[in-house]
């Protein structure tokens, strides 16, 4: 029987010549992911157990991203753990304030995360790095620890959705909106424990910031992993930058998927996710009536230079909307940096948007643009469950940047149009 | 192993953020974090919630993000076990590797009501509605994860295996 593209993988890093679904495998992995809130609490998992020392301080990575500047005396004290803890074990991976991003636009940025790799994080959205083609799953805090200490993770190997991609999507449309008419579609459980495997004609239409923004929400169906074959698009995006020997697999031609759903790009329309699930999706065109009082364009799911360059577009020249505040947070230094050099910075000030240095901040009503009660929010980020911004009555919509910068101007949520 | 205890009821797609809330996570601590469990769905749980009581839910819960504090609240709390139609799979890998029992079954997480008072036996997975007298077997863990359960999670499983 074929395999698909994430058995593939699995079988690989595991010793095995094939997997089959729902097969208990030990894979060997590239990467170990951690983050601030995460890792204090792999570390002192760690210890307990009496590990003394990283199965290899090159393939473990520790990004302070998500209370960084820190936010409180707390916070400080949990960035300082992670600091001590990669100073002792010489971890090579290491990302503090000035140097650190938003851990999935900047481990794929850094070329830390390449094609073929099997990665763990401890962080839901570990799954982005499948856009590159490799295999990469979201842990808790004790299977980071584990993996630190032996370089292992077991997995259950799953079984896959494909997704036929054909067409081209519109000008005002991005993979956000794919991946969030995908979700409407499939439900915040319609994956669970699968892989969604992206295949078909159309993926050549879609650039590697479309790819991650797109794996990035596959949890968002509670999905294993997404992936995409490796093509042009990704060698383009990984020569030069990959500081591993990039591996390229492919699904078997007779690989088995449970379904296949036919995505046709072309179709796609401006689509935002309602509160409280990401499955609560709409057109923006019929939410014209909602009226907001703050705009996030960011994170780990859209804080990437083609997410700036969308806002750019839509916000230069114009006036962000009186009585809405909107704030912009590129996701590493490095995008920070061309967004300076591009004119963006000075273009977002001017509209009347705040710029910060890379945090996931107010994604996870942490800091940086947290919601009071009644307030509502359209935000390029992953999830707007209950209270996840800020108060509990407060609410999150989910959208692409055209989509979140064209309603800053308005002040209603908007679908963009070119003009 | 048995636990006994009040059925905690919600619903479908209970998740990490409301299980405990991202604006507290700037400590490790379980017991200051416990204080916060489920507060953004229901704030009277924490005074309410005793040893060996019981979450039931729908499908999905723990979907969202990876933290492992979802988990070690739960478990801070004193609940016993949580019985539900379905896991979201980090938060499924987290229970056992932390050590909180967890049970799918989606008849007893149907039919159980709230304040019901559940035994749960976690040798043969019967779950028992003492209120009203209905018994339930729960899906089997496979035997890999029972070992790792019966090691004492697995970090324990690990150094077992050195």
């Amino acid at each position: 029987m074929g395999m698909t593209l994430t058995q593939k993988i699995l079988a690989y890093h595991s010793g095995l010549e094939s997997v089959k679904a729902g097969q208990l495998v030990s894979a060997n992995l590239d990467i170990v992911l951690g983050n601030d809130i995460t890792t204090p609490v792999a570390i002192n998992e760690f210890k307990k157990a009496g590990f003394d020392k990283v199965f290899d301080k090159d393939k473990i990575a520790i990004v302070l991203d998500h209370f960084v500047p820190n936010k409180d005396i707390k916070a400080a004290e949990q960035s300082k753990q992670c600091r001590e803890f990669a100073n002792i074990h010489s971890v090579s991976h290491f990302y503090d304030v000035g140097k650190m991003g938003i851990e999935h636009a900047l481990l794929p940025e850094q070329g830390i995360v390449t094609a073929g790799d099997c990665i763990i994080g401890a962080d839901s959205h570990t799954c982005t790095y499948g856009a590159l083609g490799a295999f990469a799953t979201g842990v808790g805090s004790t299977d980071m620890a584990a993996g630190m200490a032996t370089g292992k993770a077991w997995f259950k190997v799953p079984s896959a959705i494909g997704f036929n991609i054909v067409g081209k999507l519109q000008e005002n449309c991005s993979g956000k909106d794919v991946i969030l008419t995908i979700i409407g579609k499939i439900g915040v459980d319609g994956a669970l424990y699968k892989s969604m495997e992206f295949f078909g004609e159309g993926i050549k239409n879609l650039s590697i910031d479309d790819r991650l923004c797109i794996c990035n929400m596959a949890v968002e169906a509670g999905a294993k992993n997404g992936i995409f074959p490796v093509d042009d698009i990704t060698l383009d995006y990984l020569n030069g930058r990959s500081e591993r020997e990039i591996k390229i697999f492919t699904a078997d031609d007779d690989a088995q998927y449970d379904e296949i759903i036919e995505i046709d790009l072309s179709k796609i329309t401006p689509t935002v996710a309602c509160p409280h699930l990401p499955e609560n999706t709409k057109n923006a065109s019929e939410l014209n009536n909602v009226k907001i009082d703050q705009v996030v364009i960011g994170s780990c799911t859209n804080g990437r230079i083609e997410d700036m360059e969308a806002a750019y577009k839509v916000l230069n020249g114009k006036r962000i909307a009186k009585g809405v505040r909107c704030i912009i947070i590129p996701a590493t230094m490095q995008i920070l940096r061309e967004c300076v050099i591009r004119g963006y910075y000075t273009a977002f000030i001017d509209a009347g948007a705040v710029v910060s240095t890379p945090t996931c901040g107010p994604c996870l009503g942490g800091y940086m643009g947290i919601l009071a009660k009644g307030e509502r929010c359209i935000a390029t980020t992953n999830r707007n469950f209950v209270g996840r911004m800020g108060h509990v009555e407060s609410e999150v919509y989910l959208a692409s940047p055209y989509t979140a910068a064209a309603s800053a101007i308005t002040g209603y949520i908007t679908e963009y149009k070119e003009a | 192993m048995k636990t006994n205890g009040k059925a905690f009821k919600y619903n479908d797609n209970v998740d990490t953020d409301v299980i405990i809330p991202a604006r507290y996570l700037n400590t490790p601590d379980v017991n200051e974090l416990s204080k916060h469990c489920m507060e953004d769905i229901d704030s009277e749980f924490v005074g309410k919630v005793k040893k060996g009581d019981v979450i039931v839910a729908g499908l999905n819960f723990g979907c969202g993000s990876s933290r492992e504090h979802a988990p070690l609240v739960i478990k801070g709390c004193g609940v016993g076990c949580v019985i539900a139609k379905s896991f979201a799979r980090i938060f499924y890998r987290n229970a056992i590797n932390i050590g909180l029992p967890i049970l799918e079954c989606a008849q007893a997480a149907e039919e159980i009501k709230a304040n019901d008072i559940i035994e749960v036996d976690f040798d043969n997975g019967i779950i028992t509605n003492i209120t009203s007298g209905k018994n339930y077997q729960a899906q089997p863990f496979p035997p890999f994860i029972q070992s790792i359960i019966e090691k004492g999670g697995l970090l324990a499983s690990l150094k077992e295996g050195e």
